[in-house]
């Protein structure tokens, strides 16, 4: 909220920060957002200059990340966390109390420039909503009073370092610990590890774990691992994907805020394993409040020899940290589009082959692991496979954490050994008259109770962390809207069928909402999302009819409540649209209606 | 001794590198196809090549041959799925093929006819786009732009201009103009650029010659797309 310095200057400050870097672009556009709450064409104009890179492909970034803006947004820039879980905490209410209060309509900015006022996808506060954002950063746990009160701050212009603190608290709420969490780990003790025993005991012990990417894909650690360091190159680079950005779920959050010395662990092993130079950590935007604290501890390992040039007096061993900031956009938690992005372009998924593990950042090979896979392999170092193999199924070794908020008493994050039902986290999280359990985020599945005997693990109930609870009070149909709404948002538009599907079926789920839909349309719903599952370029665009083809299998009473018994149902409401001809007309005569708005 | 996989129950073979599209083009099988230009390094984006490979999805363009391949292109299923992907085209952006002075030879008409696609079904979205006819040579209509990147890919890597680019996400990934005005005619942007000779639809189309070629005489009217090729293998630069 500067306004007295120069966008010229700070965006040359920016620019040297980034050393001219184009392959920095997208973060210095983030800090002339930062900064002026827009990027203007004289910014836009001097990057390219500096840059050399055309003035239409910076615009074409700014245009990707929903966090990056052209026009100019308000000194107060508030977007509310709209995902489900925080709907069904009164985010939407609370929304609407906030515009009416600062007399902003949602989608626009104030006409003083004071405030923005918008929705966003999920913030990562599942357990701790409603949610918002300000400028950035994190507001937790709104409720009326609280939102009178930013109201109230917002309209005296208080500066954002002067709010009362307690705004900004984000609790750990660490419900259940297990291996994980309730294991010690000595700082540097799986850098030693690797020193000691060399890269090929580490692998070896690796592979004996059984460790799979928690992010949900579940590829094994060892054999990327592997993969990369027999990648032929002269530079290698470990990426921690801190892009947590599946809606409902934050366990890598909490992980971030009190185990971050456990992940740069994670990540200075994988470096001397596969024999990197460069980390960097890509952490969302939503989690920008964590930033100062992971960079205070990057410092604190430097200072230990833990980071920077021969590591643990290891001569050769070189690796540092940079910590790279997302800038709005799911899609980025994509490995391939993570490193377009990580190279400041807009976050496209690439063609693969070649994968990154051969070429990734810049070409090189590369590694891409979840925070928690990261963590995992620092204490499979150390406590070896043995340990590690103490809890979980034959093919899902190990813990998972599990990310839990909705409908239950007892909201936060639980580690669980694999092969845990449903039914046993239900019980403990005191989640009572459940309807059912979306598993995994809107990608994944929404589990009916006649399965909550089934486990979370990789050959049942595969997930990455995310799981809500819907009681029985609960309309599920909003569910699925807001996560349908939710995929149309985050398509990166690369591919035909995700680009143009999820807009479709996002049109024909609302027929139905609105109680205009006919058998035909959920016929159509199936072919459309058969076809966007099946042609779609990379994950997102496989996964984002599931919400919808899901829960017409596992609970089309939904659907067949919400049906008109008609055969053909117009897609638009006739006598509605005829409204613009009887105006101009001036008629409003019977002749001018269609009864019943449809044929 | 040469490397074949099997499409449709032919044996096509393929060089080391090529991808199944290279080998089906070399070998004279018809794959649909839209944003892909063998002379251009494959995109992956509009999906009409979707096939089967080893009874997996996957886009032929993108997808390494390999002998143990089997591919399954010409099926009723994949045709059924092609068929759904054009339609998305046509709805998503303001296609009126009776008025459009590409119509008979544009290469996404030409597909939906070779596919069996009769009329769009799907709900029109009807977006609201320009048409920049700023430029003194070359006119191009937004309308029809199906996002297949060609002609940014020929801008940057023949023409070393970066005319084109993408901005936006999701439904709202448009096709922009690199000009301080966003008009191509203040682009660098010449009629005798390599991308003005790639759009495969009437959204890059050149002025001063409308209509020039009567129906009955043009590029897809007597035979198919499977048969004739692309729209841009036919520019005459």
């Amino acid at each position: 909220m500067t306004h007295h310095v120069s966008v010229k200057d700070v965006t040359a400050d920016l620019l040297r920060q980034w050393e001219h870097d184009p392959y920095n672009l997208l973060q210095i556009l983030i800090g002339v957002q930062q900064t002026f709450q827009h990027i203007s064409t004289t910014a836009v104009d001097l990057i390219a200059d500096k840059l050399s890179l055309p003035r239409a492909s910076i615009e074409g970034v700014i245009g990707f990340y929903s966090f990056l803006h052209v026009q100019q947004r308000g000194l107060y820039d508030l977007l509310m966390s709209d995902n489900i879980v925080d709907q069904m905490s009164g985010s939407r209410e609370l929304a609407g109390l906030l515009a009416r209060r600062l007399d902003v309509k949602s989608g626009t900015t104030r006409a003083d420039g004071a405030v923005s006022l918008g929705y966003t996808s999920c913030t990562g506060m599942g357990d701790q909503g409603p949610a918002a954002l300000v400028n950035n950063r994190a507001l937790t746990s709104l409720t009326p009073q609280r939102i009178e009160q930013i109201a109230e701050l917002i309209e005296e212009r208080v500066p954002l370092g002067e709010w009362p603190q307690e705004l900004f608290a984000v609790s750990g709420n660490i419900q259940r610990r297990d291996l994980l969490l309730e294991s010690d780990l000595l700082q540097g003790a799986a850098i030693d590890a690797v020193v000691s025993r060399g890269a090929e005991q580490i692998l070896s012990e690796l592979e004996e774990s059984g460790l799979r990417g928690r992010g949900g894909a579940g590829f094994r650690t060892a054999l990327k691992w592997r993969f990369c360091r027999d990648a032929a190159a002269d530079e290698r680079v470990v990426v921690c994907n801190a892009d947590e950005g599946e809606p409902g779920t934050f366990k890598d959050r909490v992980l971030l805020q009190a185990y971050a010395d456990r992940l740069f662990e994670g990540m200075a092993l994988c470096a001397g394993v596969i024999g990197a130079s460069r980390g960097f950590l890509y952490l969302r935007a939503e989690y920008f409040y964590l930033l100062e604290d992971l960079q205070q501890e990057l410092q604190r390992r430097r200072d230990a020899n833990l980071l920077g040039e021969d590591i643990l007096g290891q001569a050769g061993f070189d690796f540092d940290i940079e910590i790279h900031l997302g800038a709005g956009a799911y899609i980025c938690g994509e490995e391939s589009a993570l490193i377009e992005s990580l190279e400041g372009k807009r976050g496209i998924p690439r063609i693969r082959p070649p994968f990154p593990v051969t070429e990734g950042y810049r070409g090189r090979p590369t590694v891409v692991n979840n925070v928690e896979t990261l963590i995992a392999a620092a204490m499979i170092a150390v406590h070896g496979a043995e340990w590690f193999c103490s809890r979980g199924t034959d093919d899902s070794a190990g813990t998972k954490l599990l990310s839990i908020s909705g409908d239950c008493a007892r909201p936060g994050v639980y580690e669980y050994p694999y092969g845990v039902s449903i039914e046993a986290i239900l019980r403990d999280c005191g989640a009572r008259d459940v309807q059912a359990v979306q598993v995994a985020g809107p990608a994944g599945q929404c589990v009916p109770p006649s399965e909550f005997h089934r486990a979370i693990a990789f050959e049942d109930l595969s997930t990455g962390g995310s799981m809500m609870i819907f009681n029985q009070q609960r309309n599920l149909l909003n569910a699925v809207e807001n996560f349908a709404d939710f995929f149309v948002h985050e398509s990166c538009g690369l591919c035909t069928p995700c680009r143009v599907g999820t807009t479709l079926l996002q049109k024909r789920l609302r027929k139905v909402v609105s109680g205009h839909a006919t058998s035909e349309d959920l016929a159509m719903m199936r072919t459309i999302g058969s076809v966007v599952r099946e042609s779609s370029h990379c994950g997102l665009g496989m996964t984002a009819a599931n919400p919808i083809l899901g829960s017409m299998e596992k609970f089309p009473g939904v659907y067949s409540e919400k049906l008109k018994s008609t055969g053909f149902e117009p897609a638009f409401d006739l006598d509605a649209a005829l409204d613009e001809a009887r105006k101009i007309t001036g008629r409003d005569d019977a002749g001018a209606h269609i009864e019943g708005g449809g044929v | 001794m040469s490397k074949h996989l099997v499409i449709d129950g032919r044996e096509i073979p393929f060089a080391e590198g090529e991808t199944i599209m290279d080998a089906a083009l070399a070998a004279g099988v018809y794959i649909p196809h839209l944003c892909h230009n063998p002379e251009f390094a494959p995109h992956g984006s509009c999906r009409m090549c979707m096939v089967t490979v080893n009874g997996r999805h996957s886009a032929a363009c993108i997808t390494p041959a390999a002998v143990d391949a089997v591919v399954e292109n010409n099926t009723d299923a994949l045709m059924a799925q092609r068929r759904t992907l054009l339609q998305m085209l046509f709805v998503e952006g303001n296609h009126q093929c009776p008025a459009c002075e590409k119509s008979g030879a544009c290469q996404l008409q030409a597909v939906a006819y070779y596919c069996g696609m009769l009329a769009p079904e799907l709900t029109h979205l009807y977006p609201r786009r320009e048409v920049d006819a700023s430029h003194p040579d070359v006119a191009i209509d937004f309308n029809r732009c199906i996002l297949c990147e060609l002609c940014v890919r020929a801008s940057r890597d023949v023409d070393g201009k970066d005319v084109f680019a993408i901005n936006g996400r999701g439904i709202g990934t448009h096709l922009v103009v690199n000009s301080e005005s966003g008009k191509l005619g203040d682009s660098l942007f010449d009629a005798g650029d390599k991308a003005a000779h790639v759009c495969p639809v009437g959204a890059i189309l050149p002025k001063h010659r409308g209509y020039d070629v009567p129906i009955g005489e043009r590029l897809y009217d007597l035979e198919p797309i499977s048969k004739i090729g692309d729209v841009a293998a036919q520019e005459v630069d």
